[in-house]
């Protein structure tokens, strides 16, 4: 361990934790064993902060802090869990279901979804906003895999594996605001994409439905995610 | 996407594609430099076509799909080319209440044209801006670069047949 990194004690719902001060929030309460909910963070991804749903309550801020981009101060007392947050959290759900169509009964990752779980394990029952039933394409053109946009939550985890992990970075997100999609290369069907390695990485890291294997079933269409600890694992020792 | 080793040729004999190269270069070929050249590209051609993506991406070392992300984020960009006139109608807070939805209306009733698009003989194009900071002389549009305020639905379609007929 770098010995010029110092150790910050802090609290999080009350318990003591101490960490390394370049170490997340979101990081150490998992390390601790305390659950905050998250879409878009992946261990072993560069963080990005966009779902919102880690966001926490600081003692003395007003501000709500996004946990896997908020590092570790001394002596910050962290809450993950109230009224405010609660609320906040079942509203981003609210909107991630009613921005495009999440039908779980005809998703090929229905019961193994983490959009799916997440609603559950927060207790989502209803969606009060109206939801927008956008015409998305699915694109079946690559050989192995599907992109069905239908089912895509813009988490990013697809652009950071193949950017980070597999150094291709096939995908990116074109547009802005409600328009905003994954791509692959410039917007080309992705069977015609000459930078993808159909490494199925992606697919793989992919929370929903978004990114498939072709033929599976919904029973078949687990997603595989342990290449990631370990080829993080393997390169932090070449280093 | 690139498939060989060495310094990427430019698309053709343009010599429009010369600018673009030096425009990368003053930036030392730097990735910071892609919306730079970007304006580069657009102020060239009028739009960033596909050749250009593979011609700028390859020389910044920037993957494809971001520099279409990019491209495709601001407004600015256009991707297709642009008709010979151009209408930009302003749909910021000030214009959208003074009427810019009706103005846009008329001109797809005249010209069955919606916004971000050209009419099929490609004389016009219809784009829209959030906002071109001209809210005091609401509503806004700026015909073939020249900003005309308080327009009318009407007042706008005359304005573009004016424009056509030059």
């Amino acid at each position: 361990m770098n010995p010029s990194i110092r150790v910050k004690t802090f609290k999080i719902d009350d318990r003591d934790v101490s960490a390394r001060e370049d170490e997340t929030i979101l990081a150490v309460a998992r390390q601790n064993g305390i659950f905050i909910p998250s879409l878009c963070y992946m261990d072993g991804l560069t963080p990005i902060g966009a779902c919102r749903l880690c966001m926490v309550e600081i003692k003395g801020s007003t501000k709500l802090f996004a946990s896997c981009v908020t590092r570790v101060e001394e002596g910050i007392e962290v809450i993950t869990n109230s009224k405010r947050l609660q609320k906040y959290r079942l509203r981003i759900l609210e909107f991630l279901f009613s921005e495009r169509n999440h039908i779980c009964s005809v998703c090929v990752s229905n019961g193994h979804c983490e959009l799916q779980s997440m609603a559950d394990q927060l207790g989502l029952t209803h969606v009060r906003v109206p939801y927008r039933y956008p015409i998305q394409p699915v694109d079946a053109t690559h050989e192995r895999f599907v992109v069905d946009h239908n089912r895509c939550i813009l988490c990013a985890r697809c652009v950071r594996v193949c950017d980070e992990i597999e150094g291709a970075h096939t995908w990116d997100i074109m547009g802005r605001g409600v328009e905003a999609r994954v791509i692959t290369d410039l917007n080309k069907p992705w069977g015609e994409s000459e930078s993808c390695t159909n490494c199925s990485k992606c697919v793989h890291v992919c929370p929903t439905g978004a990114l498939s294997e072709k033929g599976k079933s919904t029973a078949e269409m687990k997603k595989k995610q342990q290449f990631l600890p370990y080829l993080t694992w393997i390169r932090e020792g070449r280093t | 996407m690139r498939t060989s080793f060495g310094k990427p040729s430019p698309p053709s004999e343009d010599r429009r594609w010369k600018i673009i190269g030096a425009t990368m270069r003053r930036h030392g070929y730097q990735p910071h430099a892609l919306i730079e050249t970007l304006h580069t590209v657009q102020e060239s051609f009028g739009f960033v076509g596909e050749d250009a993506f593979h011609y700028v991406a390859d020389s910044l070392r920037i993957p494809l799909s971001h520099v279409y992300g990019v491209a495709t984020f601001y407004h600015f960009f256009n991707l297709k080319p642009q008709g010979e006139h151009t209408c930009v109608v302003c749909t910021g807070t000030a214009c959208y209440i003074k009427g810019a939805s009706l103005i846009l209306q008329a001109i797809e009733d005249e010209y069955g044209i919606k916004p971000g698009e050209t009419s099929d003989d490609g004389k016009l194009s219809v784009l829209t801006a959030r906002c071109i900071g001209a809210c005091g002389i609401a509503p806004a549009v700026v015909f073939d670069g020249e900003i005309v305020g308080g327009v009318s639905a009407t007042d706008a379609v005359n304005r573009i047949r004016r424009c056509l007929q030059k």
